[in-house]
């Protein structure tokens, strides 16, 4: 893991004195509302439905023990004992006092940690594929390359108030598990012919309310160049993005406005003059930070456990968990274990006290003491033996972190919606809780297969429902919740938006609406044939047809 | 009256803004003094000014090229920041300092604030014209609110 020099501990340690002088300036009447509303969303502080919200940055999610110990703590003393993993690698206290969060950034500064680039018209929190640097199919490890646009993008000057909000997403592998066609921009790693490492650059990506793929911008930008790009991509962006209309305000827009030619013309110029210069990345800086996220020190271990054969053989719960929550990792008996945050009843994403404790040392005894944020919302254990799975297993469950659902109906991914934010049009929770208790059956899902199901409770689309195999949305309908349904959309190579099945539901319809979206993906599906696969075969009909009957 | 900040210290002003819709104050200029003109104006009677006692002021949406050619000449060039959370001044500044090598003063006027001093700092302003409501002294503060320097290449950092 990154460490941080004494550099990187100045900034985030400055930038709690900053802040607290900020809220003490803010609280005594000196600095305006408005003055300082941009200061504090730049530290991550939202004033939301109840209280003010605090949105801690987990950089492209990667946590130590310690940190999660420290959120835990913070859950404890600052907030109401549980946090909120979001779909971009952050965590999100709700309950948070605004006059304590000087101090509490001033506790995440103790642990490398702060809030900057949560919020605000900035370039974000970086994200990655949950699995980098320890998934079998990548072609190199992307986190030295989102470390070092890091420590370039944070508090980068030029682009603290750009037209609206930037995400990037940095992937490493032939498998996009980032969704970096999501993204305002995004890269994915390639290797050219001639071996030189490099990526390529999508651009104006993103959902909320005018979802867009990312579109190829560069199919190969060696990797020195990184900066130099990003830089001339953010600046075009910073003078010519719309500011007349934060709805148009999105990177995708200009690109749409200018064409992609038009776009990459601009940019070819800014770049023009950066490349090869002084911000280009030395083969040394690849070297330091490479070193940085060397591979932890594997113990050789045995491909074949005889113990962990025989708890195979012995305990369905287990052979199950191991089915859906464990993934191949590239060194030889080890495994990458997924820890549900999506048990029955309890809200998808979040954690309490007593559970990131108990992670944080699961972590330490089996995971060289490194957990991950998934962008489904879940806690990764990246570098499990084979062997200690059982006993794994056993303290998950102790958890209730061992539910065996990892990429089926249940593992849903869900904003949270009308119960906290207040742009919501709906509530998505107890939606999401009534799906889940609906589908409880372990059986009836393994039989369903793999099954995306996204919520958001309006159309900023946090929880991603464009790209849900199933999509809920929150809808207003004269001051009631309603809720739109889309089939179709996926993540990854074959990234595709979901269609709306047609008019909106009540709450209490939902699970009814699934169940029957299920079953005719039951009766259609060919051998081993996933439900998305179907719909992209069968088409909306059948399905349309199953819900609303002749009635529609 | 505003305060303006000039490398590091709270300076008076010897300058005088012309507003955008102003026409050439032709009988001013004859009394002297020193005059900051809005693009059109200066683009029109660039060649019949004394270059050092006129400078430039640009908005977040006018473009470079049409002072690039008069860059090394000039005294002043300032960046107009309608709303602190305009963030295109920025962008204009890196270009000026970094791709176009302009040297003279570089200066930020408009919605000016304190907190956000250290950062325009950073993109090549080496003056300030602070709001009205803000307070010079505590100001003069901001540029020292991080001792860790940011992540930008080719950048030439004016002295404090
Ligand atoms: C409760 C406070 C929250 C507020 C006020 C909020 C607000 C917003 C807004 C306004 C947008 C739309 C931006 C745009 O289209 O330009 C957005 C997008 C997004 N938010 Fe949130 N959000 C909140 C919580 C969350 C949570 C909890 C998550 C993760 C579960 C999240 C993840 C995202 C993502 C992934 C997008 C991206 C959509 C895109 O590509 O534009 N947000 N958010
Ligand atoms: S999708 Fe809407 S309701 Fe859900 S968190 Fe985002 S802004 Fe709030």
């Amino acid at each position: 893991m990154y460490l941080y020099n004494e550099t990187d501990q100045r900034l985030v340690d400055d930038r709690v004195v900053q802040f607290r002088d900020q809220m003490t300036r803010f609280l005594d009447g000196r600095l305006s509302e408005d003055d300082f509303r941009p200061l504090r969303l730049q530290n991550g502080l939202y004033v939301q439905r109840h209280a003010p919200m605090l949105r801690v940055a987990i950089p492209y999610g990667t946590l130590a023990s310690h940190q999660l110990r420290k959120l835990a703590d913070i859950a404890r003393r600052y907030d109401r004992g549980y946090g909120h993993f979001t779909t971009r690698s952050n965590i999100q206290f709700n309950w948070v006092r605004l006059e304590d969060t000087p101090d509490i950034l001033a506790e995440l500064a103790t642990v490398q940690m702060h809030a900057i680039q949560t919020s605000g018209n900035c370039i974000r929190n970086i994200t990655t594929d949950q699995f980098a640097g320890v998934a079998a199919d990548e072609l190199f490890d992307p986190r030295p390359y989102c470390e070092i646009v890091r420590q370039w993008s944070t508090l980068a000057p030029e682009f603290l108030f750009l037209p609206r909000k930037f995400k990037i997403a940095i992937s490493g592998g032939a498998e996009d598990r980032a969704a970096v066609r999501f993204h305002d921009i995004g890269a994915s790693a390639r290797v050219a012919e001639d071996g030189r490492i490099g990526f390529e650059i999508f651009v104006g990506g993103g959902l909320g309310r005018t979802p867009m793929v990312g579109k190829s911008l560069k199919d190969f930008l060696p990797r020195e160049e990184l900066l130099n790009y990003f830089e001339a991509i953010l600046r075009v962006y910073n003078r010519y993005g719309r500011r007349d209309n934060k709805y148009k305000a999105r990177i995708k827009i200009l690109v749409k406005d200018l064409s992609l030619e038009g776009f990459a013309k601009e940019v070819e110029d800014e770049w023009s003059w950066s490349r090869g210069g002084p911000a280009s990345i030395a083969e040394q800086t690849f070297r330091d930070m490479d070193a940085f996220f060397a591979r932890v020190d594997y113990a050789p271990a045995d491909a074949d456990d005889p113990a962990y054969r025989q708890a195979l053989h012995d305990k369905r719960a287990f052979a199950r968990w191991v089915e859906r929550n464990v993934a191949p990792h590239r060194a030889n008996g080890y495994a990458i274990v997924t820890l549900s945050l999506k048990k029955t009843g309890a809200p998808p994403g979040d954690a309490i006290a007593e559970q990131m404790d108990g992670v944080a040392d699961l972590a330490e005894r089996f995971s060289a003491g490194e957990i991950r944020v998934s962008h489904e919302q879940n806690l990764v254990l990246p570098h499990v033996a084979r062997k200690d799975l059982p006993a794994l297993w056993e303290g998950a469950r102790a958890l209730g972190l061992a539910t065996p659902n990892i990429g089926l109906l249940t593992d849903l991914v869900c904003c949270p919606g009308g119960d906290f934010c207040s742009l919501a049009n709906a509530r998505s929770i107890p939606v999401a809780a009534a799906i889940q208790q609906r589908f409880d059956d372990l059986d009836y899902q393994f039989d369903l297969g793999p099954l995306e199901l996204n919520m958001s409770g309006c159309v900023n689309a946090c929880g991603h429902h464009h790209i849900g195999h199933i999509g809920i949305l929150g809808v207003d309908k004269n001051n009631e919740e309603w809720y739109q349904v889309t089939i179709g959309g996926r993540e990854g190579a074959r990234a595709a938006l979901g269609k709306v099945i047609g008019p909106s539901f009540a709450a209490g319809q939902i699970p009814d609406v699934i169940q029957r979206l299920v079953e005719v993906y039951l009766a259609a599906r060919h051998e081993g044939e996933i439900f998305i696969d179907a719909v992209e075969r069968i088409g909306l009909e059948p399905f349309k047809a199953r819900v609303y009957g002749g009635a529609a | 009256m505003n305060t303006l900040i000039r490398n590091g210290q709270v300076v008076e002003d010897g300058w005088q803004w012309i507003d955008a819709d102003e026409a050439l104050p032709a009988a001013r200029l004859e009394t002297g003094g020193r005059f900051l003109l809005p693009l059109a104006l200066w683009l029109a009677h660039r060649a019949s000014l004394d270059p050092a006692r006129a400078g430039v002021w640009l908005g977040p949406d006018d473009e470079l090229e049409p002072v690039l050619p008069w860059l090394a000449d000039m005294p002043l060039i300032a960046i107009r920041f309608p709303v602190f959370t305009d963030g295109r001044g920025y962008s204009l500044a890196r270009l000026l300092r970094n791709r176009h090598g302009y040297r003279g003063e570089l200066r930020a006027v408009g919605d000016v604030l304190r907190d956000q001093l250290y950062f325009l700092h950073h993109c090549g302003f080496d003056a300030f014209l602070l709001r009205a409501d803000q307070l010079p002294h505590e100001a003069l503060a901001a540029f020292r609110d991080y001792s860790w320097e940011p992540v930008t290449g080719r950048r030439v950092l004016p002295s404090m």
